[in-house]
């Protein structure tokens, strides 16, 4: 006659312990703890993927026209807006960056970001005292975008300008991430 | 009547054995002298439930999405029923729990209860403290305003300081190279499931432990805790003495929290929820970014680490700060827990409070910052009709000077005050200071046509005491 018979699981202290049945238990744990290691990896590589994927997107940099070139007057600062390189569809106005730009000559154009490089915040341009000073933490630049006071590491940041067609273009670029160690 | 729900009652008891669950932990006896120092915690967790219930109502009208948030807040705020005063609890009830959650830790941590063998409830809730701030840091992001915006520029900034990883971790903040569409909805899903998840967690692991070790009874002095004999000890204190939960001992983390909610329904009706400022524009440049209260201190920080350590502090002093809280108990989980018995706990606490507390007024006031609201100075500051002071008035100003000095109370507060500057330096020593800049202030040697130089200084030689004096007795 054939018969199931399920040992028991909790043998009496002392009793002998099968071989067999200690060496199935330690396979079935195994598996077990196999199975659920797969199935965490079938849903967790591709969440973990999908959540840091931003890193990983290549963003082109791409010029950006801000004004036509007669629009600026030699000698003066002014804050330009132009979009994002590669804005998603519903990123509305967060589309939108701003840089201060100055004419320094008939084709020269000078373009800063208007990212504090102390904590990115941003800079604004005091035209009669030409300076940039930031409102979070004071830092305060000179013209040329170098350091002139306060906890700035770096001078700002310069975007790529260049004259095309009678347009000023800006080179959008990435927000600069200041990393010192 | 009272027979049907009674025996409705018993059936679904009997079915759901719902006695069997809570009875157990609500009349699990607790110490006698367990009053009303020991309503910190429950008031953490009635402030986070305010805060589910409020987050969720919010959820049903808030859109995370970078281009909609901040009409959908607006929306919420001015015109659907309640709407302004549901963001109102759920910005005082982050408030409260921010509080609270101090509080709590503070009572602890001066009654030795993080000792044998508690120190796994103090471990969790100090992670609980760091899942609370960073729910404040990002629950004032999903207002997605102006400010908002710049914060998570700041917060990636701050990120980019990490070795090695500090370029990812900015990108993962921003949801990329630029504030854009992804930043808003990653946020959305930190603050609102995966920091909550781990909430409720922790709380429930929280939970766990104070049932499973018992309420720390009340520190007596020359009483100290022996890892040997305190558990033994312990309970036979509570047979002794111990009442029941509830409803002994819970009476009053009720009127407590009733307390709690009161205060935050009253703030919230009558001061109002925060101002939706203007939009997440990031080319709008007129932007003044200031974190929400309870993290004001930790802007202080950021603004006075002198800019050769700076990284290492930015990175280094939460982790290590951390380090330490965590590591309390392990440093010293026996031995006397009455605070009289460690004058130093005291000092601990009262440093703390005193250091965050003088941050938080540092941050508030901000002198650090320029002040971009400056006016021209009145003619009554200037006190005189000469033209050239007058001149240098106009250009002090104008050159971004009353930015960051005071004159008789107006302008910044950057630098120094130079309403009597007249008075601690010669005419030489001004000329040096504005031609080569130094401590902190810009050179404007470059910057200053000789003649503006001039009467600058002549405007500067005007201020000194006996001339402030003589003005204002002529303006009373």
């Amino acid at each position: 006659m054939n018969q199931n018979i399920t040992p028991d699981p909790n043998p009496p202290s002392g009793a002998p312990c099968d071989p067999g049945l200690v060496s199935r238990r330690r396979f079935l744990t195994r598996i077990s703890v196999a199975l659920g290691g797969v199935c965490a990896a079938i849903i967790g590589v591709p969440v973990v993927g999908f959540v840091v994927a931003p890193l990983f997107r290549r963003v082109p940099e791409t010029w950006r026209t801000v004004g036509a070139a007669d629009d600026f007057k030699i000698g003066e600062t002014v804050s330009v807006v132009f979009r994002d390189p590669s804005p998603l569809p519903w990123a509305g106005v967060t589309a939108k960056a701003g840089a201060w730009l100055r004419r320094d000559a008939t084709d020269k154009f000078t373009a800063f970001s208007v990212h504090c490089t102390h904590l990115g915040c941003p800079v604004r341009w005091m035209a009669d005292a030409n300076l940039f000073l930031c409102p979070c933490h004071g830092g305060v630049y000179y013209q040329d975008g170098s350091v002139a006071a306060g906890p700035p590491p770096h001078p700002l940041i310069r975007y790529d300008v260049r004259v095309f067609n009678g347009k000023v273009q800006i080179k959008s670029a990435p927000i600069p991430i200041t990393t010192t160690l | 009547m009272k027979r049907i729900c009674g025996g409705i009652w018993h059936w679904l008891d009997d079915r759901l054995g719902i006695s069997d669950l809570l009875g157990p932990p609500l009349k699990h006896l607790v110490p006698r002298e367990a009053t009303w120092w020991y309503v910190f915690g429950s008031a953490t967790l009635v402030a986070f439930i305010v805060q589910v219930v409020t987050g969720v109502a919010l959820a049903f009208s808030f859109v995370p999405s970078s281009s909609q948030a901040y009409d959908t807040l607006r929306f919420i705020t001015n015109e659907a029923p309640f709407g302004a005063f549901l963001r109102g609890l759920h910005y005082y009830g982050a408030s409260a729990m921010v509080l609270m959650i101090g509080a709590h830790m503070a009572q602890t941590f001066l009654f030795g209860a993080y000792k044998y063998p508690r120190e796994m409830s103090w471990g969790t809730g100090v992670l609980l403290l760091g899942f609370t701030l960073i729910m404040g840091f990002t629950g004032q992001l999903l207002r997605w305003d102006q400010t908002a915006a710049w914060s998570v520029v700041v917060a990636a900034e701050q990120a980019g300081r990490v070795p090695l990883i500090g370029d990812w971790l900015a990108k993962f903040i921003l949801g990329g190279t630029t504030i854009g569409g992804a930043t808003l909805s990653r946020f959305f899903a930190i603050h609102v499931f995966l920091i909550p998840a781990c909430m409720f967690a922790f709380i429930g692991l929280h939970l766990m432990l104070v049932l499973r070790h018992g309420i720390s009874d009340a520190p007596v002095p020359g009483k100290p805790v022996d890892p040997k004999t305190y558990q033994q000890e312990y309970h036979a204190a509570l047979e002794k003495t111990g009442v029941p939960f509830w409803p002994d001992g819970a009476w009053r983390d009720f009127v407590f929290g009733t307390l709690v909610v009161a205060a935050i329904a009253l703030l919230a009706w009558y001061v109002g929820p925060p101002a939706i400022e203007h939009p997440p524009d990031p080319s709008i440049l007129q932007a003044d970014p200031r974190p929400d209260w309870y993290l004001l201190w930790y802007f202080a920080v950021l603004a006075m680490i002198p800019p050769r350590i700076e990284g290492v502090v930015m990175v280094g002093a939460p982790i290590l700060i951390a380090f330490i809280i965590l590591l309390a108990p392990i440093l010293g989980n026996k031995g006397e827990r009455h605070w009289s018995r460690r004058p130093w706990s005291i000092g601990v606490v009262l440093l703390s409070v005193l250091m965050i507390g003088s941050l938080w007024i540092e941050g508030a006031n901000s002198p650090w910052s320029p002040n971009f609201n400056a006016r021209p100075l009145a003619p009554a500051v200037i006190g005189t009709t000469n033209a050239e002071v007058v001149r240098g008035a106009k250009l002090f100003h104008d050159h971004a000077c009353l930015n960051c000095h005071l004159i008789s109370g107006h302008g910044g507060r950057r630098g120094p005050d130079l309403t009597y500057v007249a008075d601690r330096l010669s005419k030489d020593d001004m000329i040096v200071r504005i031609v080569n800049g130094g401590n902190n202030m810009p050179a404007f040697g470059n910057m200053l046509k000789p003649d503006d130089l001039n009467a600058i200084v002549a405007f500067l030689e005007s201020r000194h005491q006996a001339r402030t004096v003589a003005t204002a007795a002529a303006n009373p």
